[in-house]
């Protein structure tokens, strides 16, 4: 196979049609006698639900109905299905499409309305009475823990959702054997996913043919689809559920919603399509988010700089509900003990309920928190022990020469965690050479002189991609010799059409122009799971390799029937398999196809199956672990606090690039999402749970003036695990983004403070934090 | 977030306008529309009448009467930006627009609507203050003069009546070789400003300050002036500003604290974005402009 | 509360009606059928609504449709001529400017707004120039790389 395509920065596929304004997102699907939905939703953070009345709502002009959950008797009940069970969860905790006798976090939804358009549905909405008995609201993880806390559920004794625990090796032997030990406690804080385009949902029904059709802005249709026939008790034949183009997703739109199920609800009672387009507004208060972990965290380390062992625990907020399970917080464990080896670990994290919007991942799920606690945890060690922050690193990191390591800890699918392929310090070394971390100082002094501190700061990282069990694909060709490659995995705007397209067009000698992609649709494919942590690319992508070689084999075998050629004398070029060295000598795939497709009568040549297509669900041999190292440059204005990144530069190893312009654009954009976490984002609430940020003026998103180019360099350390020596991508640059950040301030306060330099245990960090420690030292 | 159903009006005169402000009740007037439509999508507002003034030409004129500039309320802020008129005789004004919004905004957004609306951290009416502006308020009862010491009438309250209108804003340019400055703190660029402050200065030939203007924004409900500071200035020679007494009073004045920003670091701001501002206005004394 | 418009919608005449609470956006999309045009905020910060009225750039969810009654308006779906790609949009193709596409059209509507006026603008004033655009999926390097590569060959064709 010649590799035209794959390890090409192609053009995507997908632009065209995007730039002239011929996208298709869910709001711009029109249907004949659509109408419109609005929700009516919680103003309080915990509260009885005493009545609904509908009945002004349902008097007003242009309203068609109006349904609180009681409407749907008959059709569903009960809470949604939850999508991640686990055993620690001893009693599943998820929310009811509308709300029946309780509400638990400002956001959650009670009542739909629905109309003529979206304007009257909301003016009727807000019409709607709602009699509510306000009762005590938890409104911060760690409160919810404390033994007098209001329970955030009634009749819930605990507001602990899950206790969970890793560890390995001999925790009290690694601290007895450590030089040194250090304590410290750390707030990370993620915000929401800000996908720009809000969430949406349009369903019909079919009620002639029994056949229920939804249009969702999801990461996962193939879940909303068995959850929704489960909670339905209807065949998942009878359902459709299709993503359309979708405006980015995040983590959050992986979920499965109670609007999605309000909608079909609605969609079957009313007859109707239906449409839901959420608002900003609403994106606030009913798109899941990620917010805050609080850890404690003790190291073992020792005097030459490397470190032994970790202990402690952490908080986790999970919201109101676990609609995800604890997949957020299970997360967070494997990620210990990151690119260091460690002799043990021991930690626990306690997951808990707060009256605040549901979490779950968003970009990199809980790797980014464990990422910073790491890499702080690294820094603070080097400063104690007066070492440079790269020497400790040096002292710690997985070698190359212990891959694949088994890092002791256990996957969350049971299997022993081990990374399988890289050389961490050489990505560290190139990224200091890159970024011109000797004359670094040199330019500490000369932003001085403009009255700018200059800071310095690094991070490593190590990050699980490719997560099984699969994403499938299969291959077809057409009777006009085009391909069209159909899988089940979901597009937010990866540009997987172009990276699967280009590993098929290698195989099958085939122009990408003649190749389509068709996505995140049941009604195109039989299974498919959820396009989230960086895995599309592993699973998906290696699926249309293997279903490529199938096909290819395929069509080598009928070409041999047919020239009486040995299938080792052919080869694939231009579309038609020919005869090695004969380019006069072929059958174009579109005649195997056509000739596979049958005739009436007419036996297939030699016993071959129908169709020239091919179907694989690539199984990976495990997960496989891309890496990297970042350092950035951060300026500060002493006076104000202000704090702009500078320069950022990553060096990355995902494995052989598909599409390198492609991985570069995934990793710049993750980049920016880290650095806002790292100084913007804060989904900021009062003590009542009420959300105080909810409008892009007080909610602040990286926007283009405050941001740095960002300069990416690229090992290729082909993965073991998978055909195409591939790792996933997709998160590899939000992960290690706020540490760097943090560390480069930190670096910057140590050049005016010294040593009475605070150590930075949060963020994000706002300029009120850096004046506050530029005046007084110790934050 | 659609806006709530209402009646559309579209005076093409400033008699129209005046006649309909005084028959509807609960009317909003429509200018630029860039924080309004923003609120009437929210259904932060609901009025039963909305009357668009973008048509009536007499409130979109620029003009210079005598020593004064004129500007019509429904100058848009992009034209202001660019206009040379404004560049000669209100460097400073300039200088605030650049940090008013963002192009598409600009482009709708007008100084009247600005004005009217009273955002304690906007740009343009702070800039009126420092200018000493003077608002030309019209209605059915006929047109009033309101001087910029008395336009601030509370948190987002001009002092208009339900009747009445914003027709324009004078301001009397200072002498071509004033010092003028500016600055402010924002977290990102065209975001309101946390706090920020505007400065003015003529000196004599021999260099002494004889006339000051100092304004803070952003700090309190309304923009800020500086009189006492101002009158220290006077008499001083430019050369010798006590920059250190200018920021300390500018920290002395009122602030306003919030779920993001304390009282405290908004005290910071006012001192470094006046000593920054002044500064500014100080460098620029005496400097001819094209 | 619904009055007939007319307004000039990439070159061509149109006429409809639009209820008087319905902003510019929603009208191009659900009513005059063009859902190039996106909303992201409807709150006049993301700018994913952009589109160009009398010349200037402008948010379409902070103007009314009945205001743009006799308008000259252009919208994403009017940049490319023939079938061909704009000079910009062929850029952001080959920059990787975009990857979700819902922020594009906005950001394209805002640069091709500038470079009329600008014709070669450096880093700095594209980057002032999209301050008020949001892009969750690019880091913005891609689209400020686009627009100088216009900028850059624009320059080249004048002098």
């Amino acid at each position: 196979m010649s590799a035209r395509y794959f390890g090409a920065s192609v053009a995507r596929s997908e632009d065209a049609r995007l730039l002239i304004g011929q996208g298709r997102y869910v709001d711009d699907i029109d249907m004949p006698g659509m109408l419109h939905v609005a929700f009516v939703r919680s103003p309080m953070a915990h509260a009885r639900l005493k009545a609904v009345d509908l009945a002004p709502a349902r008097a007003m002009p242009g309203v068609v109905a109006a349904y609180t959950m009681e409407d749907f008797a008959g059709l569903a009940e009960g809470p949604m299905p939850p999508m991640a069970p686990h055993p620690l969860i001893k009693q599943p905790l998820t929310c009811h499409p509308l709300a029946r006798h309780e509400l638990c976090y400002v956001g959650e939804a009670i009542a739909m309305v629905v109309a003529q358009d979206r304007a009257l549905a909301e003016t009727a909405a807000l019409a709607v009475m709602v009699d509510l008995e306000e009762l005590p609201a938890v409104a911060d993880a760690r409160a919810a823990l404390q033994p007098d806390a209001a329970p955030v559920h009634l009749g819930r004794d605990s507001n602990l959702l899950a206790s969970l625990h890793t560890q390995f090796g001999d925790i009290d032997a690694a601290f007895e054997a450590a030089d040194h030990r250090l304590t410290e406690t750390f707030a990370t804080h993620r915000g929401g996913c800000h996908a720009m385009e809000c969430r949406g949902v349009v369903a019909s029904y079919d009620q002639r043919e029994d056949h229920l059709s939804i249009y969702t802005s999801s990461q996962a249709p193939f879940m909303v689809r068995r959850q929704l026939a489960n909670y339905l008790s209807r065949d998942e034949q009878t359902i459709r559920v299709a993503a359309p183009d979708v405006g980015g997703g995040f983590g959050p739109k992986a979920n499965v919603y109670p609007e999605e199920f309000a909608l079909a609800l609605g969609a079957l009672k009313l007859g109707r399509p239906l449409k839901w387009i959420e608002d900003r507004q609403e994106h606030f208060v009913a798109t899941n988010q990620q917010r805050d972990q609080f850890w404690t965290l003790e190291v073992a380390f020792t005097a030459s700089g490397r470190i032994l062992g970790l202990k402690g625990h952490g908080i986790h907020d999970s919201g109101a509900y676990a609609p995800y399970g604890v997949i957020l917080p299970a997360n967070a464990l494997v990620c210990f003990p990151g690119p260091y080896a460690m002799q043990a670990i021991d930690i626990r994290l306690d997951v808990a309920l707060t009256n605040l919007v549901p979490t779950s991942p968003v970009r990199g799920a809980s790797r980014p928190n464990v990422a910073f606690i790491l890499e702080r945890i690294v820094d603070k060690v080097a400063r104690h022990l007066g070492h440079s922050r790269e020497a400790v690193r040096a002292a710690s990191f997985v070698r190359a020469a212990q891959m694949p390591y088994f890092t002791g800890g256990v996957a969350r699918d049971g299997s022993r965690v081990s990374y399988d392929s890289g050389d961490y310090q050489v990505a560290l070394d190139m990224v200091l050479e890159k970024i011109g971390a000797a004359d670094f100082t040199t330019r500490q002094r000369d932003a001085l002189k403009r009255g700018k501190l200059l800071g310095l700061g690094l991070a490593a990282c190590v990050e699980d991609t490719g997560i099984g069990p699969f994403e499938g694909a299969s291959l077809r060709v057409t009777p006009r010799g085009k391909l069209v490659i159909a899988t089940g995995a979901a597009a937010q705007g990866q540009g997987h059409a172009t990276m699967l397209a280009q590993i098929a067009a290698d195989v099958l000698s085939i122009d990408m122009a003649d190749i389509t992609v068709e996505a995140g649709d049941t009604g195109r494919f039989p299974l498919g799971l959820s396009t989230v942590g960086s895995r599309i690319a592993v699973t998906a992508g290696n699926s249309v390799h293997v279903a490529a070689q199938k096909l290819r084999s395929k069509a080598l075998h009928f070409a041999s029937l047919k020239l009486e050629v040995g299938a080792d004398d052919l080869e694939l070029s231009e579309g038609a398999v020919q005869v090695k060295g004969v380019p006069g000598l072929k059958i174009p795939l579109a005649d195997i196809a056509r000739a596979l497709a049958g005739t009436t009568g007419v036996p297939l040549p030699g016993g071959m199956e129908p169709d020239l297509a091919a179907t694989a669900y690539f199984e990976s041999s495990g997960v496989t672990f891309a890496y990297g190292s970042n350092a950035c440059e951060v300026e500060i204005d002493t006076e104000t606090g202000d704090t702009r990144v500078t320069r950022y530069v990553v060096v990355h190893d995902c494995g052989r690039m598909i599409n390198p312009m492609i991985v570069d654009g995934q990793i710049r954009g993750g980049v920016i999402h880290g650095i806002g976490n790292a100084l913007f984002e804060r989904m900021l609430h009062d003590e009542q749970g009420q959300p105080l940020t909810t409008t892009y003026g007080e909610y602040l998103l990286p926007m283009a003036c405050e941001m740095p180019n960002i300069e990416i360099h690229h090992i290729e350390t082909p993965s073991p695990r998978n055909p195409l020596g591939v790792k996933g991508a997709g998160e590899a640059g939000t992960i290690p983004a706020a540490p760097c950040v943090i560390s480069a301030i930190e670096n910057a306060l140590e050049f005016q403070l010294g040593k009475a330099a605070p150590f930075i245990t949060h963020h994000p960090v706002s300029p009120l934090d850096v004046v506050e420690w530029l005046d007084g030292g110790q934050g | 977030m659609k806006a709530a159903p209402f009646h559309f009006h579209q005076p093409a005169t400033l008699a129209e306008l005046a006649g309909l402000l005084t028959s509807l009740s609960n009317a909003r007037i429509l200018a630029g529309g860039q924080s309004l439509v923003a609120m009437l999508n929210l259904r932060l507002v609901t009025p039963d009448h909305l009357v668009d003034i973008n048509k009536i030409a007499d409130l979109a004129t620029l003009r210079q009467t005598g020593g004064t500039i004129e500007i019509g309320a429904m100058v848009r802020q992009h034209t202001l930006l660019h206009a040379p008129l404004i560049a000669q005789h209100l460097p400073v004004l300039v200088e605030a627009l650049g940090h008013v919004g963002h192009m598409q905004t600009r482009s709708r957004g007008t100084i009247g609507g600005s004005c009217c609306h009273l955002d304690p951290s906007a740009e343009l009416p702070a800039m009126c203050a420092l200018l000493d502006a003077a608002f030309t308020v019209n209605g059915a009862r006929g047109r009033r003069i309101v001087p910029a010491s008395d336009w601030f009438a509370g948190l987002m309250q001009a002092a208009l009546a339900e009747d009445e209108f914003l027709e324009s804003i004078s301001i009397t340019p200072w002498s071509g070789k004033h010092g003028y400055g500016f600055a402010e703190y924002a977290r990102r660029h065209g975001d309101y400003a946390i706090v920020g402050a505007g400065a003015l200065l003529e000196a004599d030939g021999e260099g002494t300050i004889k006339r000051a203007a100092l304004v803070l924004f952003g700090c309190d409900t309304a923009p800020q002036r500086l009189p006492q500071a101002e009158a220290a200035l006077v008499g001083t020679r430019a050369a010798n500003i006590d920059f250190a007494g200018l920021a300390a009073a500018a920290r002395a004045q009122e602030m306003m604290s919030d779920a993001q920003v304390t009282a405290a670091y908004r005290a910071r701001l006012a001192g470094i974005m006046m000593h920054r501002a002044v500064k500014a206005a100080q460098g620029r004394l005496n400097k001819e402009r094209p | 509360m619904t009055a007939m418009l007319t307004l000039t919608v990439n070159g061509r005449d149109m006429s409809a009606a639009a209820p008087a609470n319905m902003h510019l956006g929603d009208f191009l999309r659900h009513v005059l059928g063009l859902t190039g045009t996106h909303m992201g905020c409807e709150h006049g910060v993301c700018g994913s609504c952009t589109v160009i009225v009398d010349g200037q750039p402008v948010r379409a969810c902070l103007m009314l449709a009945r205001q743009a009654q006799g308008a000259r308006i252009e919208t994403v779906e009017g940049l490319a001529q023939d079938g061909r790609l704009s000079p910009l949009q062929a850029a952001f193709r080959d920059h990787h400017a975009l990857q979700c596409g819902f922020c594009t059209p906005g950001m394209l509507m805002t640069l091709t707004a500038l470079l009329r006026d600008v014709p070669n603008p450096g880093e700095s004033e594209i980057r002032a120039a999209i301050s008020g655009n949001i892009c969750r999926c690019t880091g913005y390097q891609g689209i400020v790389e686009a627009a100088l590569a216009v900028a850059t060959r624009n320059e080249a064709s004048t002098s």
